[in-house]
């Protein structure tokens, strides 16, 4: 079958889809875009974490004609969406990554960096909803993305930075 | 395989109707997991994600009628007040990427005996709004588990809503799981307290072949609720009380041995939840005359 | 030679631009960082080729059976099917391959020996083809009686795993079923027990523990027009998996070229071969670039696991706390094919002791075949169980002198000089007792942290998290300690060593390193340190990091705490190397301008020649001009010895890392469940390369070895099935799983090693688990012999 859907603001299309292939699949092996993670391909893992109309899911549980005419954001995306959500200002902005992205490489929060990717999105999408979280509230919007190498340490870490820098760089007066 | 997308509720009864073996998918959170891994090769797949009444709930006088596809991330943020032992239930629900999928309709259709929500439906009380071409049926939750994973559906019906009781008093949802989030049950209990009619009713969950309620326990609960004059002196429930309809509750359990968990654990720790959660309901209840509160006392929200 | 088209996507070279900063011993931020987190990265599952197909392995359902035949027709004939291979279909008489001993089959031959051996591949336009055509395979199976323990496979008329063997160790073992056994005897223990005022004896079991990477097995394997093979792969060691592979598949090492590409973690499940024989046999039969990525499910069967581990130990002491002797018994369970286990053996009988003062021991320790799931390399390395097991012994030990646990261990703690049951002395700092100092002077977390102002617990912070179960009834602290001693690289007498190329040019108008090892960089940060070390060799900002592959020498493996040992060693080497060609050169081309080109004292900083004394000689543009300079060589470590077969004496470790670790758990004693509040850590670096990577190593081992004390095993039952391949039933901790890991890095140089670092990534994974233990023994007061700890022990039901 085919399927057509927005990924990171374009459109993209995808022909003779098997229909048991998954988001993640397409997303992998059909669009070019293998920055979703394929770790465990049952959501115990959280590495393939996309925004799928704006909310986080495993990519890998979605089945790719489900996807059909909806919008998904990916890792390969985030600075950008992160640019047009909070303005080339930005709070805590720098460069060509959003501010969560440049705080998981400042802190040490990636090593193997496989579930990297859908740490971020994760993370990003918490300060997007709470933009002072408490350490509690880090680990349980995270509690459903695995990491084997970092003891989790340096990614709390890593939030608290983004979400600082966040609040540094928030303007005085909303 | 072939997949089938209805716009609307009719259009997927009629799909339904024409290829019994489709396999409904809405969060897929469990239809995907056993295809990714070879364990399910349906000859249709049908999304159910463009049936927009699925995806919405109604908060009437006496029930919520719940879309079978609201994911619980709705329930948690949305619906605590009226539903809080379903909205505690929903919380222990895999992570949160999970919970923006997973629905009650989903854990039904699947009918695991370690289902989140049931225990909390059960201890509520819940009828399945069953749909087919050919008519509807309520189906009360208690009769809905026919086995493990095993519901009473035909084969050409789909569960449409959930009419689940507003709570009329505290309710509680306690899992065991061997990690800290993210995780199966091992065993689970759900208790309701239902002061309008001077009844408590209990669900477990993953501690028999399927999902049940601990009546024995809830009727020797209200018995000894209602000898002590407890709903309206609003005293604490007696030691030896609880611990009887602790044991009940562990009585009425039915478990295996399997690799989460052997079967004497899952009777002990079934027990020491009911009491517990007997506990923290009767407290509330105490604390607030007709103790309602958002999620049942879990600051988690 | 190389393909007329390559894949999509490979892995690339690694730059960081001019503003670089950082040498040995600062931070710098991880060369792959960037890539890393947009998702650019090329991990070996992301490899792509335009017209690839696709790998899948079919694999046998049962532990023992007899293959009594195959049948491949109906597969073949599946549209979209290019080939279905089995064992009659392997190119050489090289059918198989095995890290120490050949002893695992490329593809079944008339026996699976366990639960999950690859009997045939097949290679298809989709995965869905290729699974499809796979389950069309029609293999007819004769089980057979498993063995699945020590009684089982030593028994008399026990079915052999091997009954041809002609390994090294064939002729020393007890029975063809034991892969290796390494006793250590030295003073006399039976002596020593009659001074003893105590004695303690224990019997202690730990569960099989998975690597549980998240990048699972996979890679590209692409024929060449030269009819050899690129193979892009996730692995701990190239040339190892060179030398393995190129036999089998019929080619010279030269024809069989490997790149590394990302790998999504390792920890030892990466040591051994997993899918890259399968995928270039595939690539060369149907002339097509083959891809194969494991799932979750097939990586379970898909690596060797750390071996389970039953521990039998006796103890005794005086009333003052000196221990008298050590007995020890450890059997581990190597299941179908050897791996690494004969190693793993040399280590759990010559660490078993732990980092103590016994001079009288006795030891045995042997690896069995079965037919349950091969074990072998897993971080800490035979380590680990022992560990477990004489942690828990000093904890008894204490309880029954009536002394203080972390008193007991300061009174026998080795030091400098300490000699181990092998005979080795311990040549470098041990600060055994100064680690527990530490560990236990670091404050204490707060009490009940559930508890909120509004009075509604918080109940993320409490033992059974968001399930709910405890608003604080039946919750108790408790707090343990524990302590381990690790061996870093590689031991008993083997060649270890580690090659690098560096090379030194100006790049638009800038002097740049390139460093090229074949070093796999698993995550652990090793290219970082190698660009630090470059910059602090040569005076340069900029380091460029080639892409590990074939095209140089053998960088060891990623494994044994060893990479920044040796081949961080192997780079300083060569970095030296380059700086004398660059003087040289400069005392060629400046040599008369400056009467300090003579002294020998000159140094690289900064991007120019200066003397000792920061006078500017020339920059090295000036110095390199168009001419790069180019080294390579290898560099080794001490050489080791291997132990005698009968006494276990030897000088058979190259160094030691040490770490401490206090656990402050809270346990709902009515559920079993297990809240792990903190995991402190004190551990000796030597010196810290990059004290933010060491520390990431440290709080990422620390949680693995937490992963072991409460949650993770595979469970495999008597007809020796694993009964829980996947994420959902084998669970490894989560965010809300993990404490708060105070880290305190000592460093306190090795002289024997370069920059006197110590390799770092092992030793946190040892003691963190006992001292989890330890804590909820004192918050239950029950026993708990085994891990992983279930809530069914905690309650004892």
């Amino acid at each position: 079958m085919r399927v057509t859907f927005t990924v990171n603001g374009r459109r993209h299309e995808a022909d003779d889809v098997w229909e048991g292939e998954s988001l993640l699949y397409v997303l992998r092996e059909r669009m070019g875009l293998p920055g979703s993670k394929n770790a465990c391909e049952q959501g115990e893992c959280g590495s393939c974490t996309v925004r799928l109309d704006g909310e986080p899911v495993c990519a890998c549980l979605v089945a790719a004609g489900q996807v059909e005419g909806r919008e998904v954001v990916t890792v390969e995306g985030l600075a950008e969406y992160a640019r047009e959500r909070d303005g080339s200002e930005g709070r805590g902005s720098t460069g060509d990554l959003a501010p969560v992205q440049q705080a998981f490489i400042d802190a040490g929060a990636v090593q193997c960096g496989f579930c990297t990717p859908g740490l971020l999105v994760a993370a990003d999408e918490l300060i997007e909803r709470n933009p002072q979280p408490t350490d509690a509230d880090i680990r349980e919007a995270l509690s459903g993305n695995l990491c084997r190498c970092t003891g989790y340490e340096k990614i709390m870490d890593a939030v608290r930075l983004a979400a600082a820098r966040a609040d540094d760089s928030a303007p005085e007066v909303v | 395989m072939e997949f089938l997308r209805p716009a609307s509720w009719e259009e997927a009864l009629a799909a339904k109707a024409e290829h019994p073996s489709a396999v409904p998918i809405a969060g897929g959170t469990d239809v995907m997991v056993e295809i990714n891994f070879d364990h399910r090769r349906p000859t249709h797949l049908m999304d159910l994600n463009r049936v927009h009444e699925l995806h919405e709930w109604e908060i009437g006088d006496e029930t919520v009628r719940l879309g079978a596809s609201v994911p619980y991330s709705k329930i948690i943020d949305e619906l605590a007040h009226e539903l809080p032992g379903l909205a505690l239930a929903s919380h222990t629900v895999g992570s949160p990427q999970i919970r923006n999928r997973g629905s009650v309709g989903g854990n039904l259709g699947a009918a695991s005996p370690a289902g989140d929500s049931h225990p909390a439906l059960l201890a509520a009380g819940a009828e399945v709004e069953a749909e087919s071409v050919r008519g509807t049926r309520f189906i009360p939750v208690e009769d809905f588990y026919t086995g493990v994973k095993r519901n009473a559906l035909a084969e050409d019906e789909l569960i449409k809503r959930v009419h689940i009781k507003k709570a009329d008093g505290p309710q509680q949802f306690s899992k065991v799981g061997t990690r800290n989030a993210m995780v199966i049950a091992v065993c689970a209990f759900g208790i309701a307290l239902h002061p309008e009619t001077r009844t408590v009713r209990a669900g477990i969950g993953s501690a028999a072949p399927t999902p049940l309620r601990a009546r024995t326990a809830e009727d020797f609960l209200g018995a000894a609720l209602e000898e002590g004059g407890l709903w309206d002196s609003g005293r604490t429930i007696p030691p030896s009380v609880a611990r009887e309809f602790a044991e009940l509750c562990s009585g009425a359990c039915n478990p295996i041995d399997d690799v989460r968990g052997s079967a004497a654990y899952r009777r002990r720790a079934v027990g020491v939840m009911a009491r517990r959660t007997l506990g923290w309901v009767w407290e509330s209840y105490r604390a607030t005359g007709n103790g309602r509160t958002t999620e049942g006392g879990a600051q988690c929200a | 030679m190389a393909p007329t088209t390559g894949p999509g996507r490979t892995p690339t070279q690694l730059d960081q631009g001019a503003d670089t900063k950082g040498g040995v011993g600062e931070s710098p931020l991880r060369p792959d960082g960037t890539l890393k987190v947009t998702g650019e990265f090329a991990y070996s599952s992301d490899m792509w080729h335009e017209d690839m197909l696709w790998g899948c392995t079919l694999r046998s359902p049962h532990a023992h059976a007899e293959i009594v035949s195959v049948d491949i027709s109906e597969a073949l004939e599946q549209p979209g099917v290019h080939a279905v291979l089995t064992y009659d279909d392997l190119p050489t008489e090289m059918k198989n391959y095995g890290l120490e001993i050949k002893d695992t089959p490329v593809l079944a031959h008339g026996r699976v020996r366990h639960h999950g051996e690859p009997v045939a591949l097949v290679a298809a336009d989709h995965p869905e083809t290729a699974r499809r055509a796979a389950a069309k395979i029609k293999v007819d199976y004769r089980e057979l009686p498993v063995v699945h323990d020590e009684e089982s496979a030593l028994a008399k008329d026990a079915p052999l795993l091997h009954p041809d063997r002609d390994d090294d160790h064939a002729r020393h073992v007890p029975h063809p079923n034991v892969v290796h056994r390494q006793p250590i005897v030295r003073g006399d223990a039976g002596a020593a027990a009659r001074r003893a005022d105590v004695i303690v004896t224990g019997e202690y079991e730990v569960g099989m523990q998975d690597q549980a990477f998240l990048g699972p097995e996979s890679g590209l394997a692409v024929p060449a027009e030269d009819g050899g093979v690129d193979l892009y792969i996730a692995t701990q060691w190239l040339h190892s998996d060179l030398r393995q592979i190129a036999p089998v598949l019929g080619l010279p090492e030269e024809k069989v070229r490997m790149t590394l590409s990302g790998v999504g973690g390792a920890f030892g499940g990466r040591e051994d071969l997993s899918m890259q024989i399968h995928a270039c046999l595939l690539a060369l039969v149907t002339g097509k670039p083959v891809k194969i990525v494991y799932n979750r499910f097939e990586s379970f069967f898909g690596h060797v696991h750390r071996h389970p581990a039953k521990l039998w130990y006796e103890h005794g002491a005086t009333r003052d706390g000196k221990i008298t002797h050590m007995k020890c018994r450890i059997v581990l369970d190597g299941g179908a094919y050897a791996s690494a286990s004969p190693a793993v053996v040399g280590n759990a009988a010559s660490l078993s002791v732990g980092p103590y003062v016994v001079d009288d021991v006795e030891i045995e320790a042997l690896a069995l075949y079965t037919n349950n799931p091969p074990c072998g390399a897993m971080r800490g390395f035979g380590a680990v169980q022992a560990c477990f097991a004489y942690e828990a012994q000093m904890d008894k030990l204490a309880a029954e002198l009536g002394m203080d646990p972390v008193e007991l261990r300061r009174r026998n703690a080795m030091s400098q000089g300490t000699l181990l049951p092998t005979g080795q002395a311990v040549d470098s700092p041990a600060p055994v007792a100064e680690l527990l100092r530490r560990v236990k002077a670091m404050p204490l977390p707060l009490e009940a942290q559930w508890e909120t102002v509004g009075g509604e617990p918080d109940v993320r912070a409490l033992p059974g998290g968001l399930s709910n179960t405890t608003h604080g009834e039946g919750v108790v602290r408790g707090v343990g300690y524990a302590v381990g001693i690790k061996n870093v690289g590689f031991s008993e007498g083997f060649d270890d060593y580690s090659t690098a190329r560096v090379r030194l040019e100006v790049v638009g108008g800038e002097p740049v390193a390139m460093v090229h090892t074949a070093m796999a960089e698993v995550g652990q940060g090793g290219i970082t340190v190698h660009a630090q070390i470059a910059r602090t060799e040569l005076g340069v900002a900029q380091v460029t990091i080639h892409p590990a592959d074939t095209q140089v020498g053998s960088a060891g493996s990623t494994s044994a705490s060893r990479q920044t040992y040796v081949t961080g060693g192997a780079v300083q080497h060569v970095c030296r190397l380059v700086r004398e060609q660059v003087l040289e050169r400069g005392r060629e081309r400046f040599g008369t301008y400056h009467p300090a080109w003579a002294s020998a004292e000159l140094l690289l900083e900064g991007g120019k020649v200066v003397t000792d004394g920061g006078e500017v000689l020339a920059s090295l543009v000036d110095v390199l001009g168009d001419e790069p300079v180019e080294a390579e060589d290898e560099w080794r470590h001490r050489p080791t010895e291997a132990f005698d077969l009968k006494t276990g004496q030897g000088f058979g470790h190259v160094q030691y890392s040490f770490a401490a670790h206090r656990a402050v758990v809270e346990v709902d004693t009515e559920l079993g469940l297990v809240k792990v509040v903190e995991l402190a850590c004190a551990q000796d670096v030597g010196k810290a390369m990059n004290p933010q990577a060491v520390e990431g190593q440290i709080q990422g081992g620390t949680v693995q070895g937490l992963g072991l004390a409460v949650m993770e095993e595979i469970v495999v039952d008597a007809r020796a099935k694993v009964r829980n391949p996947s994420f959902t039933d084998y669970l490894i901790p989560t965010i809300l799983d993990t404490p708060t890991i105070p880290v305190d890095v000592l460093e306190l140089a090795d002289e024997h090693a370069p920059y006197g670092l110590r390799g770092a990534g092992e030793a946190p994974t040892l003691s963190s688990t006992p001292a989890v233990l330890a804590a909820v023994r004192a918050a239950t007061g029950r026993a708990l012999p085994r891990v992983p700890v279930r809530p069914e022990h905690i309650v004892e039901v």
